[in-house]
């Protein structure tokens, strides 16, 4: 029997070699979170935020730019004679962070918004299904008294009455290479608004998706629904539109009934309606530039 | 009879921890690529390469997981990742192959030696043979520094350059291993 077990241990422990995979000697390798990236080629999925931030040290320079309703027809040249610019600049001040201002066109505004991700989807290394981001947009209106279109004659012009907030959480995951999507639920308040019965609290909630073509190419999709009673002339704002990806650019075309491109404007005052061709075709241009890299280390 | 057991038992055992000795290893090894052309220059590192030698068998294997790779700017991160790379898909780059001119007596003595190494490289899902030379040197500590540089065609792995930017990255991109193994 003691000469079995001696005979069993010679030949369990008399090395193999050449069979065996060198690198399993070093057994499973620790590697912290790796985070899913990539969900959305770009910080918004058309107007509204998506489940993207820039990353840290990255400055993102957006040209947003709606042309008029296609519904203009020939004498309009299907909207291409009039247009609606947002530029906007966007920096990540850390890869959870991101800050950002912007400039519309429409009613003169000035908005800025901080976006954090609070939960972030995983690959590896830890078990998030899902990210979730928070986004607190304001905007204020710059436009002459007169022209603010909530100011009634008798209405005072205060300063506080040309603001504007937005809260949103997005939530969502990327189920796969070519599908993501996104719930965007949040609160637009508006400290005045135009008539008295309505509110200035406005519950919204938005979903997004994207389906990738090519590895350059997506095709999104964008709805925000507002809980409100009907409001002759005011629509839900829906979008559609692909992403084109070329080096450090990313092109978004698209169709959209939105003619604002800030978070109240598109999700409360969407006047266009789809069925009869109040539809802008748009663009945004994203141009990112690294002004900080934070994984620098110091020559050697 | 029992301590003759254990005796035989550790006699046994003796080649397997011999043997271990003569295998080193690192999880700390660090790659850079090189992409240069006028347009622009694209470089990255990983310093999270494992490799492991055998200095009996001449035997060497790397594995570098792709997304450790670091670049200078995020974008160009994400998309060597999702469009060239497709690091969901191939999560690992991958090198088996032999050493040839340096014998387990080497490692016992410092000194630096040049090598040849030759095997098959694996990227993206592609395998091809790579030849190259590398420089040894067998530090007074026992560790021992790998160099090596050579060049790798993107073309030759499968990855996919679109004409729009064919003019911005390298078709040899520049591949340069440095680590330090440590005795197993």
């Amino acid at each position: 029997m003691t000469r079995f077990a001696l005979l069993a241990a010679a030949l369990c422990c008399t090395p193999v070699f050449g069979q065996e995979d060198l690198l399993d000697l070093l057994g499973e390798e620790e590697t912290g979170p790796v985070y899913t990236n990539a969900s959305f080629k770009t910080t918004r999925v058309i107007n509204g935020h998506s489940l993207e931030n820039t990353a840290h040290g990255v400055l993102d320079f957006r040209i947003s730019h709606r042309f008029g309703f296609l519904s203009g027809g020939v004498n309009e040249f299907f909207g291409l004679d009039n247009a609606d610019v947002r530029l906007g600049l966007d920096y990540g001040l850390t890869d959870r962070l991101m800050v950002g201002i912007g400039r519309s066109g429409f009613q003169k505004t000035v908005d800025g918004f901080a976006k954090y991700k609070v939960l972030r989807q995983c690959d590896e290394g830890c078990g998030m299904p899902v990210t979730l981001a928070v986004v607190a947009s304001s905007s204020i209106t710059t436009a002459r008294a007169t022209e603010v279109p909530w100011y009634g004659p008798d209405r005072q012009d205060y300063f506080t009455h040309r603001l504007s907030y937005s809260w949103q959480m997005v939530l969502g995951r990327k189920f796969s290479e070519g599908f993501s999507m996104q719930l965007t639920p949040g609160v637009v308040h508006r400290n005045l608004v135009e008539a008295e019965n309505d509110p200035n609290d406005l519950i919204n909630v938005g979903i997004g998706g994207r389906v990738k073509l090519t590895k350059r190419l997506a095709v999104n999709g964008e709805y925000f629904h507002v809980l409100r009673d009907e409001v002759p002339g005011l629509r839900n704002s829906l979008s559609v539109g692909f992403d084109i990806e070329t080096g450090g650019h990313v092109f978004q075309l698209h169709f959209t009934n939105s003619t604002g491109m800030f978070e109240r404007a598109f999700i409360t005052e969407t006047t266009g309606d789809w069925a009869d061709g109040d539809i802008h075709f748009g663009f945004n241009i994203s141009r990112v530039f690294t002004v900080h890299d934070p994984k620098k280390r110091p020559v050697e | 009879m029992r301590t003759l057991a254990y005796l035989t038992l550790a006699l046994a055992m003796l080649p397997a921890s011999l043997s271990a000795q003569e295998r080193f290893a690192t999880r700390n090894g660090h790659i850079n690529f090189f992409s240069g052309t006028p347009v622009e220059n694209i470089e990255a590192d990983n310093n999270k390469v494992t490799s492991v030698f055998d200095a009996s068998t001449g035997a060497i294997e790397f594995a570098a997981l792709i997304k450790a790779f670091e670049f200078e700017k995020a974008l160009m991160q994400e998309h060597f990742n999702e469009n060239y790379m497709e690091s969901n898909t191939h999560p690992k780059a991958n090198f088996k192959g032999k050493v040839s001119g340096f014998t387990a007596a080497d490692a016992m003595k410092a000194g630096s030696y040049d090598v040849d190494v030759s095997g098959d490289l694996t990227i993206h899902g592609v395998t091809k043979p790579l030849t190259t030379k590398a420089t040894f040197v067998v530090n007074a500590d026992g560790t021992i520094k790998a160099n090596s540089d050579f060049s790798v065609r993107p073309e030759d792995h499968g990855i996919a350059i679109p004409g729009v930017v064919r003019k911005n990255i390298a078709e040899q991109i520049k591949v340069k291993v440095d680590l330090t193994y440590a005795r197993m």
